[in-house]
């Protein structure tokens, strides 16, 4: 650890005039909203230098790190996992540890806003619980009966294959805040349920399928979508979230005919 | 590095001074899920009207095409229309059937429609429920007013 601090500050020297020139002023415009200040929600730009190869998220950290510590963000993992730092960049949903600035036209201020449709409680931080708590109600978990066999349940290559796409949600809420049906009615469950209880309907092991369709098929079910589509672009993990939703509302019809 | 702070949506802040111990009213998006708002409807209306819509949609295509077809297009376009080729197509059962057929689909499909963007857009619970209301008032009327026509349509009426 302490080579690579030493290597650094070898090569940082000569390097400080190139390392500079490779970066570039750019604007962020971020919302800013703390209740323990003012009522107000503003738009505040701060110009910062740096280098396009880097993404959103360092560069909310250089604004929160050198210009303005108040700034408020959730990040945890910062490499596209944990699902944290869900954020609307330039209108559309993304993860700021998964978008490069260059990938942004740096040259107009980029925005920063929160997700929309969830509770504002600082800045970019929402109350995610409305999220979670439609997640729990789809019942997110293995349900099975009968005796617990000894060894692990064995499923074959193919009915894993089944729906391995929606194995890959981070719950990072990028799709549910992306929807226009959830921004004007929060009861709907939303695109991140769903597809959540799609990983578990379609999975040969699990026994609960009959359960989840049920709930799915309730008046702020998946009847409630719309196909526009805004889920499946918003999906940092590049699931196809409306077919997922889809074939839920497939699956309910082929039950019940 | 603040270059400029612009307002862009105004609070109402209260009497005493917004501070840590007086923390202004978070942003609240309308109508937010809790633990007790699911389970709210065990039926399959929903499923019905989802399908409903579908198979209404694909036989209104033939219908009303059709019925635009022979109105606009046949036979010297909308001109020939009058009451005597009005009552002359009514005095065939099939198109007495047609017609009904089409005001019923049409009538409950875009009901259905309209009823789906007041739940989708109307926000206040009370505001939605009157909508919904003055939408199904006008839909019931219409279709019993048209199929009463349909049904007691005299040719010979003065």
């Amino acid at each position: 650890m302490s080579t690579a601090t030493v290597e650094k500050e070898t090569t940082g020297a000569p390097d400080g005039g190139s390392a500079a020139s490779h970066k570039i002023s750019v604007t962020f415009r971020l919302r800013r909203f703390n209740p323990e200040v003012s009522a107000e929600v503003t738009w505040q730009d701060f110009r910062i230098d740096i280098d396009p190869k880097e993404r959103v998220l360092d560069a909310l950290h250089q604004i929160k790190w050198e210009e303005d510590g108040t700034l408020t963000f959730r990040r945890s993992c910062a490499h596209g996992i944990c699902g944290s730092d869900a954020m609307r960049i330039n209108g559309r949903n993304r993860l700021a540890c998964k978008t490069l600035i260059k990938d942004l036209n740096p040259a107009k201020p980029i925005t920063v806003e929160p997700i929309k449709g969830l509770t504002v409680l600082k800045d970019l931080v929402v109350d995610m619980e409305p999220f979670f708590q439609a997640y729990r109600d789809v019942m997110p978990f293995l349900i099975t009966s009968g005796n617990e066999p000894t060894r692990e349940r064995r499923q074959s290559a193919a009915d894993r294959e089944r729906f391995d796409d929606t194995t890959k949600c981070i719950l990072c809420a990028a799709c549910t805040s992306s929807c226009p049906v959830f921004w004007n009615d929060g009861q709907y469950f939303g695109p991140a349920a769903i597809v959540n209880a799609h990983r578990f309907i379609f999975d040969s092991r699990d026994e609960g399928g009959e359960q989840r369709l049920e709930i799915l098929n309730e008046k702020e079910g998946v009847w409630r979508c719309r196909t526009t589509f805004n889920c499946s672009e918003a999906c940092p993990r590049g699931i196809e979230v409306t077919k997922a939703i889809q074939e839920v509302k497939r699956a309910i019809i082929t039950r019940r005919f | 590095m603040s270059t400029e702070t612009t307002p862009a949506n105004s609070g109402t802040a209260g009497e005493r001074p917004i501070g840590p111990d007086n923390p202004a009213p978070v942003i609240e998006p309308p109508r937010t899920r809790t633990g007790r708002s699911p389970r709210s409807t065990r039926t399959n209306f929903e499923l019905h009207g989802w399908l409903f819509m579908r198979l209404s949609g694909i036989l209104l295509v033939f219908l009303v095409l059709g019925h635009l077809l022979i109105q606009l297009v046949l036979d010297g376009g909308v001109s020939k229309v009058s009451f005597a080729f009005v009552a002359g197509r009514w005095a065939s059962p099939f198109w007495q059937v047609w017609d009904l057929l089409m005001l019923w689909l049409a009538m409950l499909h875009g009901a259905n429609g309209l009823r789906t963007i007041i739940n989708d857009y109307a926000q206040r619970d009370n505001t939605r429920f009157w909508l919904k209301m003055l939408l199904y008032t006008a839909t019931v009327f219409t279709i019993l007013l048209g199929t009463l026509v349909i049904f007691t349509f005299d040719p010979n009426i003065r």
